[in-house]
């Protein structure tokens, strides 16, 4: 199939895959934890920190619970798929391999406009920022491209780049496709075609009610509270990876709670630094380990 | 002379920086060179997205030779000083070195001849230290080296003379190279000079002159649109943008579903130029934007364009899409609601000045206050009469209207995603629901009230010209100056991150402008009152003491923070009067009359609070300066002036008692003191009867009487009479006569 332009969502997923994996990444799966963003996952966030080479590709599903909209909206969802590239250190011609992958998935860059437009990433519930941009494909961010300086406010040494693919945008505009749900997910010539709405619509809807309205605010904080003191212990234990998924546990209740208008202006700061102070911890403990 | 150029290959240069690295990279680039010896003529300067460099057409091969005279020990020293003396001039026997003879005897002198360095070398040196310590806003370390720099920098091209400098930067190639465009010309190209680069960059799809990409850019957009019969909404700041966003800039126009032209003109141009970079496109019959808008590529497509157009096309339905969704759920409901008020009391204004509703409650209630003298005002044509309200009380109640409305907006959906439309959203909103409601009239000045109450938005933003925002806007800034100057958060030289300068021009501006009389004292002494009533009651401790202007203005205690709140006004009032300073200055009046108006009196120590009056004594003073008579009262204002400062410095000057006592007219003698004496007292209370009408131009005419007996007194009589009693009488008739002129201005202030 690689050799032929994809010809729906999974498709361009397995064209990554098989792209990236021709470059010499580990493929691996998505983590087991509800994270908000592929950067999350241990093979981005911790595997950055430290001097050994590494490079991955990954799918990764992502949770924004504020971000549903009920599968009413056509662009926005509360779960979506992000595919996550790591290659430590950037290799000089990162950018060229990039652009190539996107020739795999069928963007003629003397057809379209590519443009990298300046885009300063940063996450500060992780302390991790970096330099890079948007990559625009006609006008349309189509991926994100980083080069990371700092991960749980450590200086990485070397420096990873980082490719995020926003995989339902990325395939709405290959294939023209205006309502995310009217996605082909599979061959349109299966015996048993589905659209990204069989596949998805229902959870938005149901997951979107839960989001907005049937979260307990007061179990999940009680939840919070404990997950933060639960990955304080595993650090003092040296336990860094239980640790980091507490965090991310604590990071993904932070953002129920936000996603329920909870949680005033100033709280939020304080949520923010108490996930950030965690991740720090993980980051810096496991930097060490590297060495 | 021998060329340089220069060549930064890296990834993409964000578009906002470029302009500035050219500078940069001139500056020190020069620097560098003159400080070596190097003269650089004809320096000049490239970037694009890939590219930053620098071409100097005339750089001579090497610098200067460099010959120094070293002066050594006497001769016949010590052995031991001549030694050292050799080794640092760096000579080996003493006799390469010369004698001379001076008035002290005969010394050795060393002559020490440096060859100039060749340039190439002095660039090899200087452009590595250049590029590692290059100025970017934001710069980055990329792979495993140390360099940092603005993206990864991949090549450094340089040649002098046509041959290549090999620059060492570690990690960074050193070919004498460069590559053309991205996707249309990716291979390398060897250039023999700066023409040549050019040239051939140009033939691979790259014009490195960005003021070249402007203009084609901006021609091709509207000639794009000419053809239509459209025209180009113009916008310099995106233009710059966009050219440093493409090295092969092709223009196109896309079309969009005119269905979107329903939302709010700013929502579109907003969601075209801040997400998109496109320009607007406006239907010149219609008065109203057009359902197209121009994207810049950066690249020649095989399709002509169509596929780009139609993607962006897309891109731009959903963004649209997204505000629709927004405005929609904004326009259910009227613009004040009981939900947005809460939200309004969650945010906060500032830390120790409470939550935005606390802001709305005290400019409502400062506005109902100072709404009758804007109401009042029937000043210049300029003002227009106040609309359409029948009654001061129908006016007030509009204006306490819209200081309710006025920050409701910034908790609606569509503010949220687009904070730039702050107050145009809470006039929109209020628009439509008026349109559900007739009458209109009253509500349309409140919906205009709600956009402009934030203006000025800097200093070539217009003022408020209805009355209704006018009231509104001055209520809104007085408050924000007075809660910021109460916390002790003003501005400094360098900061001002509440934007309390422009607040405070804007006051100016509309006072000066529509010349309302506003007495600035007291206006902020409400403004505090109503920090006072509404605020500290509930969040904290005050202390209400009897003050000059009423009741609870004297000590106030804000977040523990005590202040005077005299000693705040009296601040704050200094700080109005300096933006006033700054303004008439910058429309060429002489600073020298400015301060001569701004300067307590001095006499009566009062200063004045009324900018409108500030500004006409300022223009009376000027008109009368430059009349013969105001020209030679002033020389004779400076001659009354220095004899009395000079007699102080003797000793002999008048002692408060004397000044007290007054003078004693039958001690007149000359015919000429006598004049001056009449003329006094039939000018002094002319001129302060005028000032009191505020007539100012009467006030200069009648001063302008004592011109000629003040030149008389000067011609015939001697001050420094040898009778004491005579002395001090003419001094007094000289200090009598420096008061009069005090009852316009502080003439001491006055150059010439």
């Amino acid at each position: 199939m690689s050799d032929k332009p994809p010809r729906c969502f999974q498709d361009v997923i397995l064209t990554l895959q098989a792209y990236w994996a021709g470059q010499g990444c580990a493929i691996l799966q998505p983590y087991d934890e509800q994270v908000g963003a592929g950067t999350l996952h241990p093979a981005t966030t911790l595997r950055a920190l430290g001097p050994k080479p590494w490079r991955a590709a990954y799918v990764q599903p992502s949770r924004r619970p504020k971000d549903g909209r009920y599968g009413e909206n056509p662009n926005r969802l509360q779960h979506y798929y992000q595919f996550q590239v790591i290659l430590k250190p950037n290799p000089p011609d990162l950018q060229q391999l990039y652009l190539n992958s996107l020739v795999r998935i069928g963007i003629d860059p003397l057809l379209h406009d590519i443009r990298f437009v300046e885009d300063d990433w940063e996450n500060p519930t992780v302390g991790a920022w970096g330099l890079g941009w948007e990559v625009w494909c006609d006008g349309m961010e189509v991926s994100q491209y980083t080069y990371f300086q700092q991960v749980g406010g450590l200086d990485v040494r070397p420096v990873s780049g980082e490719l995020t693919y926003g995989l339902e945008r990325l395939a709405m505009y290959v294939f023209g496709v205006d309502r995310v749900f009217d996605l082909p997910f599979n061959d349109p010539d299966s015996p048993c075609p589905l659209t990204y709405g069989d596949v998805f619509l229902e959870n938005e809807r149901q997951q979107s009610r839960f989001n907005f309205e049937l979260s307990d605010p007061d179990m999940n904080l009680r939840w919070f509270n404990d997950a933060e003191a639960t990955a304080k212990r595993l650090l003092e234990a040296g336990a860094v990876l239980p640790a980091f998924d507490y965090t991310l546990k604590a990071s993904h209740l932070f953002n129920l709670l936000d996603a329920r208008g909870v949680v005033s202006p100033t709280e939020r700061q304080s949520f923010i630094a108490r996930v950030r102070d965690l991740a720090k911890g993980c980051a810096g403990a496991w930097a060490e380990s590297q060495q | 002379m021998p060329q340089l150029l220069l060549e930064l290959f890296s990834e993409e240069i964000p578009a906002r920086m470029q302009k500035r690295a050219e500078e940069d990279l001139a500056r020190l680039f020069g620097e560098r060179l003159k400080a070596a010896g190097l003269e650089a003529k004809g320096l000049r300067t490239f970037s694009s997205p890939r590219r930053l460099g620098l071409a100097i057409d005339d750089l001579p091969a090497k610098a200067a030779d460099v010959s120094e005279e070293k002066k050594g020990p006497r001769v016949g020293a010590p052995e031991q000083a001549v030694q050292g003396f050799l080794k640092s001039a760096g000579l080996s026997s003493i006799d390469q070195a010369q004698i001379v003879e001076d008035k002290k005897g005969a010394f050795y002198v060393a002559r020490i001849g440096r060859a100039g360095r060749a340039t190439a070398a002095i660039v090899q040196e200087i452009a590595p230290e250049i590029v590692r310590a290059f100025p970017w806003p934001k710069s980055m370390r990329s792979g495993a080296s140390d360099l940092t720099w603005v993206r990864p920098l991949h090549n450094v091209l340089c040649l002098f003379d046509g041959a290549p400098v090999k620059i060492e930067i570690d990690g960074v190639g050193v070919k004498p190279e460069t590559w053309g465009h991205r996707f249309h010309a990716p291979g390398p190209i060897k250039p023999k000079d700066f023409a040549d680069y050019a040239a051939r960059l140009r033939g691979a799809n790259v014009l490195i002159d960005r003021e070249e990409r402007k203009a084609i850019i901006l021609e091709q957009a509207r000639a794009l649109c000419a053809a239509k019969g459209l025209e180009l909404v113009e916008d310099v700041g995106l233009l710059e943008e966009v050219a440093g966003l493409v090295e092969w800039p092709v223009v196109l126009l896309g079309e969009m579903d005119p269905a979107f032209l329903d939302l709010p003109g700013e929502v579109i141009r907003l969601s075209m130029r801040t997400h998109q970079k496109y320009f607007a496109v406006r239907d010149p019959k219609a008065q109203k934007l057009a359902p197209h808008f121009i994207v810049v590529a950066n690249v020649e497509a095989k399709d002509g364009g169509k596929a780009i157009a139609a993607g962006n096309a897309r891109v731009l339905s959903a963004r649209l899409n997204d505000a629709r969704f927004f405005w929609d759920a904004d326009r259910k409901t009227p613009l004040y609601t009981e939900a947005r008020r809460e939200k309004l009391k969650q945010i906060v204004f500032h830390q120790k000045l409470g939550s935005v509703w606390g802001k709305v409650e005290r400019v409502k209630a400062l506005a109902r206050e100072l709404a009758p003298v804007v109401w009042a005002q029937h000043g210049p044509p300029a003002f227009p009469p106040a609309g359409a309200f029948a009654t001061e009380s129908a006016f007030v109640a509009a204006v306490e209207r819209a200081a309710e409305l006025c920050k409701m907006d910034l908790v609606t959906e569509t503010v949220g995603e687009f904070p730039e439309l702050q107050g145009q959203v809470g006039r929109q909103l209020y628009l439509l629901e008026l349109n559900a409601e007739p009458p209109r009239g009253e509500g349309e000045q409140v919906a205009q009230a709600i956009e402009d109450h934030y203006r000025p938005l800097g200093p070539n933003d217009r003022v408020p010209s209805d009355p209704v925002a006018v009231a509104l806007a001055l209520a809104d800034k007085l408050d924000t100056l007075v809660g910021f100057w109460a916390i002790d958060e003003k501005p400094t030289g360098s900061s001002d991150p509440y934007a309390l300068r422009r607040a405070a021009l804007g006051v100016v501006r509309m006072l000066v402008g529509a010349g309302i009389r506003l007495p600035l004292s007291e206006s902020a002494f409400r403004a505090v009152r109503a920090f006072v009533n509404v605020v500290m009651t509930t969040t904290t401790t005050h202390e209400t003491v009897e003050g000059p202007h009423g009741p609870g203005t004297a000590t106030i205690t804000v977040s523990r923070t005590a202040f005077e709140a005299e000693e705040l006004v009296r601040d704050l009032l200094a700080f109005l009067a300096d933006r006033l300073k700054v303004q008439l200055r910058d429309q060429g009046k002489r600073h020298d009359l400015v301060d001569a108006v701004f300067a307590p009196n001095p006499v009566t120590k009062e200063v004045d609070d009324d900018l409108v009056r500030i500004v006409a004594r300022v223009e009376a003073l000027d008109a009368f300066l430059k009349t013969e008579d105001g020209a030679n009262l002033l020389a004779g204002y400076k001659r009354a002036a220095n004899i009395l400062a000079a007699e102080e410095k003797k000793g002999k000057g008048l002692a408060a008692a004397d000044i007290a006592a007054g003078l004693d007219a039958k001690l007149l003698a000359e015919p000429a003191e006598k004049a001056l004496y009449e003329a006094l007292e039939k000018a002094l209370p002319a001129a302060r009867a005028a000032v009191e009408k505020e007539d100012f131009a009467a006030a200069m005419k009648a001063l302008s009487g004592l011109r000629s007996p003040v030149d008389a007194f000067f011609d015939k009589v001697l001050v420094n009479a040898p009778e004491e009693e005579i002395r001090r009488n003419r001094l007094l008739l000289l200090s009598r006569f420096r008061e009069a002129l005090s009852a316009v201005a502080d003439f001491s202030k006055i150059e010439g």
